[in-house]
């Protein structure tokens, strides 16, 4: 029988029976000779046939090419995930293999370049939200939201969270499964219809004493700009802690909620040159105020010194966290999403200081543009009227259902934004529109005029 | 609290924010072709930024110096040898890093139809049925991000499957050998952890176990071969220990790369399994992320599996299931790190059944490879056979004044990135070593020679590693300080 051989694999039939011979064995079988009869797997899985290197692109390609990416329809879905520009460069720098193919930093003498590149990217967080604190990254935005959760119960020992119903659907989803693993409970409080924002009366009756934390996110999933200051107001009045989500690319133009009251700051790094990727990996980042610091989940870079007085950057504070305190660790998270953070860095140093505000003014001037013109046509209204960043809701006309309306779009190469009625019943005939800087007057134009065609 | 006191910096790099100069762009952007109507018409003032952010002003150049400079001060699996136990720090495959970025993987949206991402939607289905198949479990989701996610997804099934029966059961078991993560999202789940005794052969000792199983118990939660590197060859009753006082088996995969095609946790009685994608499917690990913790269960625990599923229909198209009243709920956005699992997916197509199997019995050969050559030199804990990673303990060194710290330190002058060292707990001077099936036995050789000269250099020359690591672009660090006082970021202005 040939011996098997693979391009990953350097075992010779020489190397075996060397290795083999130093043992102290006569077979590879022997060497799982403690693995009873009974529980040894017989046959071969049956599991997708290997394919060489060729067939394996053709097949992988062929894969791809079944689905209708962002650079063969205009989109515009965003609902948590948008389609950017990517430069160039980034790709290229966070290909190079010394980062991608790196372990977690423990061993800080051979990581400087892991370390200094997360310490960058934790100044960059803490720079666009105006928090003092911010760690090495979370899986992603919305994990990240129901850990802010968290934080906020195990500082203030209390239990009740309060969510805006405003914040992402699946965001709320996820932290009602992740409030029910501690025994949290969660009172929602709705959205002003005709506004968008979170109706702040209702807020104040819902936060009380036994309140860890008031969550929303801003701007929030219809698009539209909350009253952080107000919020953060209601939310303090009764000792409790203020948790937002935010579009860091919106912070190139908008105030950041750490100048505005708030106490813990996430979000999803997506936006800043992150692929689409069918909505994984992303990069959640999470920032605190000062006091939080100490019970942060994940991990953190910090600077120190060298034996002879150099600069350099550890993993520190790693006494919170799950290999030191175990099940009294302030949370679970080991492996983070540090290439991702990498990539929002990147991105960060090639926007600088004018480019993310002219990107974010960009994306402004656009979605307005989109709007204003899409609520000029007869039957269609832009029913929510705060304030918004590149994200608005439209109603359609009453006979045209999102159904009908986004298979027609489709057919002409644009993709539909969110239909609102699959997670806001009241909603049903809304459809969530998302204009990036991608989309041209062209791009947006066409779309007008499907619109009024579909009338 | 910012970085820029007066630190030496000596061959270091400077901060990214250091290299900025008024004036200069590094970014690209169409000019405005729709009205450029000025901010505070769009939006009130009040809401917008009063200071713009500090962020740097550089041009495409100094990006690229930056990020290449740092790159350059990394270590990575393509730099060299990395044999850190249970990480699994094989070879991460090129093909598989193309496919991720096909613009038809990296350029769709997760709410798009259906009917528009059906390529996508088989891979991840094709993906479900191997990782099923492979670990012997009847239904599998790949949405948790990483293991400890996959952990806390599992355990809340396991809670789930217990309140759906009406009983209340409050502790999980894990063995003192266990890795962090285990307790960390026990806890997380709202139980508390009762740690089983390790026997003197450094298994689960089973009368512990027995005394600890009983009507309070949700799961024990283990893994095998376990963190010492040696299978739990009563695992079959442990399972039925555990089942009999009605809890449930959790299997937690990071050493799933030494039994891939040889034995199956679901064949030996485990109820519920995650596998760590970034170790045993090759994808990268990124610096420390981003990973995948796909998490598969037998068929009465699948009522209980986050949504949505992906299903395929019976006209052979591909879809979600959202319709499932006894799921646990949602606990990751959208569908998973994608991206990570097309790369899992292309990894288990380059090598099919066969190939898997070889794989699991050249790690398992590598590392039984190492031991017999380390064993004379350095104290063995656990003697006799291993299977893909092993301990050793540095209580012979430490006897000469030099601690694995120090041998780790050592280590990084021969070019090597050490192993895990101080885990688990229950070893003294703990080093744990997985060289990978990916390893030549060439490397192996100098890996053995370089642990050798270390622990001649213990007895010999010991001031030689207490000065170590010397050849690195930074010595040992001050992590005390570091803690004690900490900067977390620098100032960017």
């Amino acid at each position: 029988m040939p011996s098997y051989r693979h391009r990953y694999l350097p075992m010779t039939d020489q190397d075996e029976a060397d290795m083999l011979r130093t043992i102290g064995a006569t077979s590879v079988d022997e060497l799982f000779r403690d693995i009873p009869n009974a529980i040894r797997y017989q046959g071969t899985l049956p599991i997708s046939a290997p394919l060489d290197e060729p067939a394996l692109w053709a097949h992988l390609r062929e894969l791809a090419e079944r689905n209708t990416d962002a650079t063969r329809c205009v989109s515009f879905l965003g609902a948590g995930l948008y389609d950017h520009h990517i430069p160039a460069v980034i790709g290229h720098l966070i290909s190079r293999s010394e980062f991608y193919t790196a372990y977690t930093p423990y061993q800080p003498e051979i990581s400087q370049g892991e370390l200094q590149a997360i310490f960058e990217f934790q100044s960059y967080i803490c720079e666009l939200t105006a928090m003092p604190v911010a760690n090495a990254s979370m899986y992603d935005g919305a994990t990240a939201l129901a850990e802010a959760g968290l934080l906020a119960a195990g500082t203030t020992r209390r239990k009740r969270l309060v969510v805006s119903r405003a914040v992402h659907p699946e965001t709320r989803q996820l932290i009602a499964t992740t409030a029910r693993g501690l025994g949290l409970e969660i009172a929602e409080v709705d959205y002003i219809a005709g506004d968008g924002t979170t109706n702040l009366e209702l807020l104040e009756q819902a936060v009380n004493d036994q309140t860890a934390a008031v969550i929303v996110q801003s701007p929030n999933f219809f698009g539209c700009i909350e009253r952080l200051a107000d919020i953060a107001a209601l939310t303090h009045a009764h000792s409790a802690l203020l948790a937002v989500s935010v579009n860091p690319l919106s912070l190139g133009l908008l105030e950041p909620p750490g100048r505005l009251g708030a106490d813990i700051v996430v979000g999803d790094a997506q936006p800043l040159g992150i692929p689409q990727s069918f909505g994984g990996p992303t990069c959640g980042f999470f920032a605190v105020a000062e006091p939080l610091m100490r019970r942060m989940p994940g991990r953190i870079v910090g600077q120190t010194v060298d034996r002879s007085g150099k600069r350099g950057f550890v993993l520190t504070l790693q006494a919170r966290e799950q290999h030191i305190r175990r099940e009294k660790a302030t949370s679970n998270i080991c492996s983070n999403q540090a290439l991702l953070a990498l990539c929002a860095a990147v991105y960060l140093s090639v926007m600088g200081k004018q480019g993310i505000q002219e990107t974010a003014l960009l994306n402004t001037r656009k979605a307005h543009y989109a709007a204003s013109s899409a609520a000029a046509i007869p039957g269609y209204s832009v029913p929510m009227g705060a304030p918004f960043f590149n994200e608005f809701v439209l109603r359609l006309p009453a006979k045209l259902s999102y159904e009908t309306l986004s298979t027609r779009l489709l057919a002409n190469g644009i993709l539909a934004g969110y239909d609102l009625g699959q997670s806001y019943p009241e909603l049903a005939g809304h459809m969530l529109l998302a204009v990036t800087e991608k989309r041209t007057q062209a791009d947006i134009d066409l779309l007008l005029a499907r619109l009024e065609e579909y009338v | 609290m910012n970085g820029n006191s007066h630190i030496s910096d000596n061959g270091g790099t400077p901060f990214i924010f250091d290299r900025s100069k008024p004036g200069r762009i590094a970014y690209s952007l169409p000019d405005c072709d729709v009205p450029e109507l000025p901010a505070e018409q769009l939006i009130p003032t009040s809401l917008l930024r009063t200071t713009p952010a500090a962020l740097p002003e550089v041009y495409e150049v100094d990006v690229v110096r930056h990020y290449t400079a740092l790159s350059r001060r990394n270590f990575g699996v393509d730099n060299g040898f990395y044999p850190l136990g249970s990480c699994t720090m094989k070879y991460n495959p090129k093909l598989n890093e193309d496919a991720a970025k096909l613009p038809g993987f990296a350029g769709i949206h997760p709410y798009q139809p259906t009917s528009t991402v059906q390529g996508a939607l088989e891979l991840l289905y094709t993906l479900q049925n191997d990782l099923a198949a492979l670990t012997g479990m009847d239904s599998v989701t790949l949405q948790p991000a990483a293991g400890a996610h996959g952990e806390w997804t599992g355990l809340m099934i396991i809670r789930a499957y217990h309140e759906s029966r009406g009983e209340r059961r409050t502790k999980v078991l894990v063995p003192d050998s266990s890795h962090g993560t285990n307790p960390a999202s026990a806890s997380a789940a709202g139980y508390t952890t009762v740690t089983i005794k390790s026997d003197a052969h450094g298994l689960v000792d089973l009368d512990a176990l027995r005394a600890a199983a009983g009507p309070d118990t949700a799961a024990l939660m283990l893994t095998n071969p376990n963190t010492l590197g040696l299978f739990e060859s009563h695992i079959e009753e442990i399972a039925a220990i555990v089942h009999q006082a009605g809890g449930l088996l959790y299997y937690d995969g990071a050493n799933a790369n030494a039994i891939m095609g040889i034995a199956r946790p679901g064949d030996m009685g485990f109820d519920v399994v995650h596998l760590n994608l970034h170790k045993t499917m090759s994808t990268p690990h990124g610096g420390g992320g981003p990973g995948a913790g796909p998490v598969g269960v037998k068929q009465l625990l699948e009522p209980f599996l986050p949504k949505p599923l992906i299903v395929r229909h019976p006209d052979g198209t591909y879809g979600y299931d959202d319709n499932r009243p006894h799921s646990i709920g949602r606990i990751k956005p959208f569908h998973g790190n994608f991206g990570i699992l097309v790369r899992a997916y292309a990894y288990i197509r380059s090598y099919g059944p066969l190939g898997l199997r070889r794989v699991s019995e050249c790690a398992v050969l590598n590392a039984n490879y190492l031991l017999s050559r380390l064993s004379a030199a350095y104290d063995v804990p656990y003697p006799g056979l291993c299977k893909h990673e092993f301990v050793l303990s540095g209580a012979k060194q430490k006897a000469l004044g030099i601690r694995t710290l120090d041998i780790a330190k050592r280590l990084l002058d021969f070019g090597i990135h050490p192993p895990t060292i101080y885990f688990p707990l229950i070893v003294e001077e703990s080093i744990m070593i997985e060289p990978t099936e990916t390893e030549s036995k060439e490397t192996l050789d100098a890996f053995v020679d370089a642990m050798l000269q270390v622990a001649w250099e213990a007895e010999h020359s010991p001031d030689t590693i207490l000065q170590a690591p010397s050849t690195t672009v930074v010595s040992r660090l001050d992590e005390a300080l570091a803690a004690r006082r900490p900067v977390l970021h620098c100032d960017c202005s």
